[in-house]
């Protein structure tokens, strides 16, 4: 038990970090290393609850392909992050004052020092929707549900993908004539007859 | 029991099998198909919501509520599906012009429009998340969708940079209900609240809640994107923008407020009632310097949510209703006042700028006065129908107890009549310049009229709306 919240507040604390250095940060590439080692805190903090499957799929999808991906980005995008970011330093006063604002305000309202007064059903509902953990998987209870009861959801997510998917087609993809695309169908079909041509040159002439 | 459930969703489902059919088609098409998609889909539009008025009764729920079929819902969904097809079929010509007629325009529309019914029939805060991101990223795609132009292109990053900061603030209100009350539900919440009271977390989350919802809305102090995205965009995007979106984020917020919060309407009451003030002056006072009539219909379009809103603070059936009828009267006006903004051109170029109508009344006299018509009634001068459609809610606000707010709604409205009446003193009086284009399609002509003619003619019986909306109330209230 010790070790378990002790583990907790080494990954809470990282991924707080992290993700601070991710905005404070001046190199855009350290800014996405810091954003994966978010990421990785937080998958952690998933081990601890019990959700391995939503821990493994953090790092796989997200550290794995999104983050390689946004590393990509960043480095090939020819933009002078310090010159935009040169902009952050006139709000960072009244910003961060207003974010403290808030802060305090939800650590009085909802947190701490209210002793977070929570509805008296809410734990029991809360709880009444995950399994047991020592009857049933992750993997199991995720695909028991996810293809039953949130198949309406799973399908509109579905939907959301397909809309990004046609607009980043319609907003990228330009057709140019000029560029020689390969024709597979008519490579196979290109045989000597056709590909080779005897010319009969006569002497001194030429083409 | 999925058969059931696939039975409620089934308007949806058809949309959404359309929108795949004309990608389909439109991809593996020799030609260029894009007239023909728009053509088809803005006939889906018109017979699915033709569909649902005839068929739709009572009230059906669906996938473990997440998707709650009633009046209320129905009344959403025809206006956005019967004003997103005079929409698209208005906005043929200019894409046509502007070299923007592709086949995905249609497309990414018909599956906004999904997002939207989804929106306003969603029974659980995710299916509700879901439906508005479905919109909210057609909507951004087509902001930008004239991707040569930079001005279109920064309309579409503002509006997907300040959309998901609002969508990040929905869900962290979204996490905090669910956190404090336990429940997703919206009925659950209700039962929680009911039971218990609402803790104070989850008052904190439906502020949050209530302020994502307000960027969606455009109302004031959320506003700062709504000019620059108006104006920016293509002009039959923002057509779209300032008619079936407005609608179904109105309804959007009607459903979550009453549905999940419908027992504690103190605690939202004066988060609306500010909103409203903000929004009415906002919308008049901001509008008047400017040049650019999108921009104009921009900071229109905040003040007229202003005045929805009012209706909602009213947090009564009264105050629903006249909610949904000013809804329809001011989507109504705006295909009107769209159908000649489209048409504002000069030597085949378009033209924004409100000085370009100068005397417009001699090139046109006909247009010219239905556009008269159309600013009266957005002015709300009596006796058109924009008059009734603002004392209603200023009638509704006032019994439920807000009657400075009704005051300064009437103070509003006289400020914003002066932008309105100066666009119809340029036409009428202004000084002599080169005038627009005379050309106008016959559709275009015709849907003005139609709106003109709503507006004069509807003041007998509102055409039947006030009875379907007070039964849409009551659907969500009762």
């Amino acid at each position: 038990m010790v070790i378990a919240t002790l583990a907790f507040y080494l990954f809470s604390a990282v991924a707080v970090a992290s993700a601070l250095m991710v905005v404070l940060s001046r190199n855009p590439v350290h800014s996405v290393l810091w954003l994966i080692l978010t990421f990785f805190s937080a998958a952690g903090l998933f081990v601890i609850l019990g959700a391995e499957f939503v821990a493994m799929l953090l790092v796989i999808v997200y550290v794995g392909a999104v983050m390689v991906l946004f590393l990509f980005v960043v480095m090939m995008m020819d933009v002078d992050f310090a010159e935009l970011k040169s902009g952050m330093s006139k709000y960072v006063r009244i910003g961060s004052l207003i974010g403290l604002v808030i802060l305090i305000e939800l650590l009085m309202a909802t947190g701490y020092w209210s002793g977070w007064i929570v509805a008296d059903m809410a734990p029991d509902m809360r709880a009444a929707v995950t399994p047991a953990l020592e009857e049933t998987q992750n993997t199991i209870a995720l695909g028991s549900i996810l293809y039953t009861q949130y198949v309406y959801l799973f399908q509109a997510a579905g939907l959301v993908l397909l809309v990004a998917m046609i607009g980043a087609i319609v907003l990228t993809m330009r057709h140019r004539k000029d560029v020689k695309r390969q024709s597979i169908v008519g490579q196979i079909y290109r045989d000597a007859d056709k590909a080779v041509e005897m010319i009969d040159v006569k002497p001194g002439q030429g083409l | 029991m999925i058969g059931n459930d696939v039975n409620v969703v089934l308007p949806e489902l058809v949309l959404v099998g359309a929108a795949m059919a004309v990608l389909m088609w439109g991809v593996f098409s020799k030609r260029e198909v894009g007239a023909q998609a728009l053509w088809a889909i803005s006939a889906l539009f018109i017979g699915v919501g033709a569909w649902i008025a005839l068929t739709g009764r009572g009230t059906d729920a669906a996938f473990n509520n997440m998707f709650i079929n009633d009046g209320f819902g129905r009344f959403a969904k025809i206006t956005m599906l019967w004003s997103g097809a005079a929409v698209l079929l208005l906005s043929k010509p200019y894409l046509e012009r502007a070299k923007l007629m592709k086949f995905e325009f249609p497309v990414l529309v018909a599956l906004a429009m999904v997002g939207m019914m989804m929106m306003v029939s969603a029974g659980n805060m995710i299916a509700l998340y879901m439906g508005l991101e479905l919109q909210s990223l057609a909507l951004y795609v087509i902001a930008a969708f004239n991707r040569d132009s930079l001005r279109s292109s920064e309309a579409g990053l503002k509006y997907f940079v300040l959309g998901a900061i609002s969508s990040g603030l929905l869900l962290y209100g979204m996490s905090l209900v669910y956190g404090y009350t336990g429940a997703l539900g919206f009925a659950e919440i209700t039962d929680v609240i009911a039971a218990e009271g609402l803790p104070l977390g989850a008052l904190f989350g439906l502020v949050f809640i209530v302020t994502g919802m307000a960027f969606k809305v455009s109302a004031a102090p959320f506003h700062m994107w709504t000019p620059d995205v108006y104006e920016g965009s293509p002009t039959p995007v923002t057509a779209l923008f300032a008619t079936a979106p407005k609608m179904a984020a109105a309804a959007m917020i009607t459903r979550i407020l009453f549905d999940a919060f419908g027992g504690v309407i103190s605690d939202w009451q004066q988060i609306l009632a500010l909103l409203a003030l903000l929004s009415m002056f906002v919308g008049a006072v901001a509008a008047i310097g400017q040049t650019n009539i999108k921009r104009l219909m921009a900071y229109s379009s905040i003040g007229h949510m202003g005045f929805a809103i009012m209706g909602l603070a009213a947090g009564s059936e009264a105050g629903v209703q006249n909610m949904l009828i000013y809804m329809v009267v001011y989507v109504t006006t705006n295909i009107g006042v769209f159908a000649f903004i489209l048409n504002m051109e000069k030597d085949g170029r378009a033209v924004t700028d409100i000085s370009a109508l100068s005397l417009y009344s001699r090139v046109a006299p006909g247009r010219a006065f239905a556009l008269l018509i159309l600013m009266f009634s957005l002015a709300g001068i009596p006796p058109l129908v924009g008059f009734f459609a603002k004392l209603y809610v200023l009638q509704a606000a006032f019994d439920a107890g807000l009657g400075w707010l009704a005051i300064a709604g009437v103070v509003a409205s006289v400020i914003s009549a002066f932008y309105y009446l100066r666009i119809i003193y340029l036409m009428y009086f202004g000084e002599a310049s080169e005038a627009l284009d005379g050309k106008i399609p016959m559709l275009h002509m015709g849907l003005l009229a139609a709106s003109a003619a709503a507006m004069v003619f509807g003041i007998i019986n509102m055409f039947g709306v006030e009875g379907y909306a007070l039964s849409a109330a009551r659907a969500l209230l009762g």
